[in-house]
């Protein structure tokens, strides 16, 4: 049976489908991932290179300035997500309640997405303005005076987050609402029969039962935080000092100032962070989904 | 106080505070665009003393000899190519991983699915557009984007393919349709639905790309829109009644598609994901 399922598939679903996703995919993306892990190990201009070993590594976990790349990537990737897949939640419980207004309310959340980074990294520069700005004035009327929420070494990170939940959070109300209304309404019904609190039902029903959209949120947040670029850039540049650099950043930052094989030894690095944490974080949350 | 009371106070409660916290920012940019330099350089949201809202908006396409125009057009080449590149790419491919289920269909699922999270490799990739003489032009740029759209995308056609009965091609294939026909004419119709959300996500996507075009398409003769508003960004330093006009001349195009599509964003953005 088998047998016969697999050769009827072969008879009319061809492979030759696959030959453009394999040129393209595997020529600009599979085969670039793949040299670099060579170009890491070596000092290089395109043009010519030299081995060097690891020495791009040292100088990597060595070198403060890039050092800090990496601890910063991870404070923004957790914060970004966690934010994300909290506020997100609380959203969209509201709007799947009996609200009327849900439909205007839930375009105004997602309305960010549309605006580019670059823009929305300029919109809040410019509210964040350590004396001009509006969030400073209305910090200063609350009686916390002088705070440069982006000039400032140790906020100026925790100000970006901020931003990159704002514009963020409404692809994760979406994604959750979606999966809140595929539930189906007579668990509640059953439950309120029973007796059960709001609490409860949001407890025992709605968090296990959106369970694959609570992990989507997980996913897409933690990868996007992990990649973090334009919004880095067009708010502080990775200032003040390297305050605010994450991995993506220090890569760009060697590239423009040739250093060709750390900018590449940037990259491995990511993508080992990237493969150490999220692909078991992944499969775990996966595998409690089957178990629910 | 009565039920519906209740409710209605909720309603109002809930759309003032989405308004101030998602309305705020955006209230700020819009109206600022419509002030004189020397209003807009003071960051207050106040109603504009002296509205100037033609010159800030013809200022603003014209700075640099109407360097927008070509970014402009730039960008919107880009975009169109690439998401015609990553339909038709994607939903051959999105179809047959979804239909075939032996080894050599396997592993390309995997990698393709492995692309979800892998961070981009960004100078062996200049490296091999270089080699190739691809670097710098907006061929190369579409074919970049069309490469890093590929998982998402073909995600969401394999998710949707498993709500078409394989029956169809089974039918058409007594018939004696071909494979490709049986694709082209039979299949490609029926994922209408996906194709437009993957339309209008792509289209947001790469016409907002920061970050890949500062890499593979450096240099103004090639500028795009996003590369653009950064160099205004440093030009305007002073002058955010330009720069905000110039980043609401640039919205429009997304915001328009987002009116006339806002059910199948969001009807889209959740299929992908939940189905995973």
């Amino acid at each position: 049976m088998e047998k016969i399922r697999i050769k009827k598939e072969k008879s009319i679903y061809s492979l030759c489908f696959f030959i453009p996703l394999i040129v393209i995919y595997c020529g600009l993306f599979i085969l670039p991932t793949l040299i670099s892990f060579f170009f890491s190990m070596t000092v290089w201009n395109f043009t010519s290179f030299r081995f060097v070993g690891l020495q791009n590594f040292v100088d990597f976990f060595s070198e403060h300035s890039l050092r800090i790349g990496i601890s910063n990537t991870f404070i923004y990737a957790v914060l970004t997500c966690a934010l994300k897949v909290i506020l997100g939640l609380a959203l969209a419980i509201v709007l799947t309640s009996k609200i009327r207004t849900k439909n205007l309310v839930r375009s105004i959340v997602f309305f960010p997405n549309l605006i580019s980074t670059v823009a929305v990294g300029i919109i809040f520069s410019a509210l964040m303005h350590p004396s001009k700005g509006l969030f400073s004035k209305v910090l200063d009327a609350i009686g916390i005076h002088g705070v440069d929420l982006l000039g400032n070494r140790s906020l100026a990170l925790y100000s970006v987050i901020m931003v990159d939940v704002w514009k963020g959070v409404g692809v994760a109300t979406v994604i959750y609402i979606a999966g809140i209304l595929a539930i189906s309404k007579d668990y509640y019904e059953a439950a309120s029969l029973d007796g059960t609190t709001k609490l409860q039902q949001f407890a025992h029903i709605t968090v296990p039962l959106c369970r694959p959209s609570i992990n989507s949120v997980i996913i897409l947040a933690f990868i996007s935080g992990m990649r973090t670029f334009d919004l880095i850039w067009s708010m502080t540049g990775g200032g003040p000092g390297f305050a605010t650099d994450t991995m993506a950043s220090v890569i760009y930052k060697q590239y423009a100032a040739g250093f060709y094989g750390l900018s590449t030894a940037g990259n491995v690095i990511m993508f080992v962070l990237i493969a150490v944490i999220a692909f078991p974080l992944f499969k775990y949350l996966t595998s409690k989904e089957l178990d629910a | 106080m009565s039920r519906k009371r209740k409710t209605i106070l909720a309603d109002i409660i809930v759309v003032a505070i989405a308004l101030f916290v998602f309305g705020l920012p955006l209230y700020f940019l819009v109206i600022n665009s419509f002030k004189t330099d020397k209003e807009a350089r003071l960051l207050n949201i106040s109603w504009p003393d002296k509205f100037q809202i033609a010159e800030n908006f013809k200022q603003a396409f014209a700075n640099q000899d109407y360097l927008i125009i070509r970014a402009f057009f730039n960008s919107v080449i880009i975009t169109a190519f690439s998401v015609v590149g990553l339909i038709i790419v994607c939903s051959m491919a999105g179809y047959t991983i979804q239909r075939r289920n032996d080894k050599p269909v396997k592993i390309i699922n995997a990698v393709v699915l492995a692309g979800l999270m892998i961070p981009p490799s960004i100078l062996p990739t200049i490296w091999i557009m270089q080699s190739v003489g691809i670097y710098k032009t907006i061929p190369g740029m579409v074919i970049v984007e069309i490469a890093l759209g590929i998982p998402f995308t073909t995600m969401l056609f394999r998710g949707y393919m498993g709500t078409v009965p394989r029956e169809i091609e089974e039918a058409a294939m007594i018939d004696g349709c071909g494979k490709l026909r049986i694709f082209a004419s039979i299949i490609f119709p029926l994922l209408k639905p996906i194709t437009s959300t993957v339309t209008i996500l792509s289209a947001i996507n790469v016409f907002n790309d920061f970050v890949n075009p500062l890499y593979f398409l450096p240099g103004t003769k090639n500028a795009t829109i996003q590369l653009t508003l950064y160099n205004f960004m440093g030009k305007f330093s002073n002058k955010y009644n330009l720069l905000f006009a110039d980043i609401i001349l640039i919205t429009v195009p997304i915001l328009l598609l987002f009116i006339f599509f806002n059910k199948k964003i969001v009807d889209g953005m959740a299929a992908g994901s939940v189905k995973g």
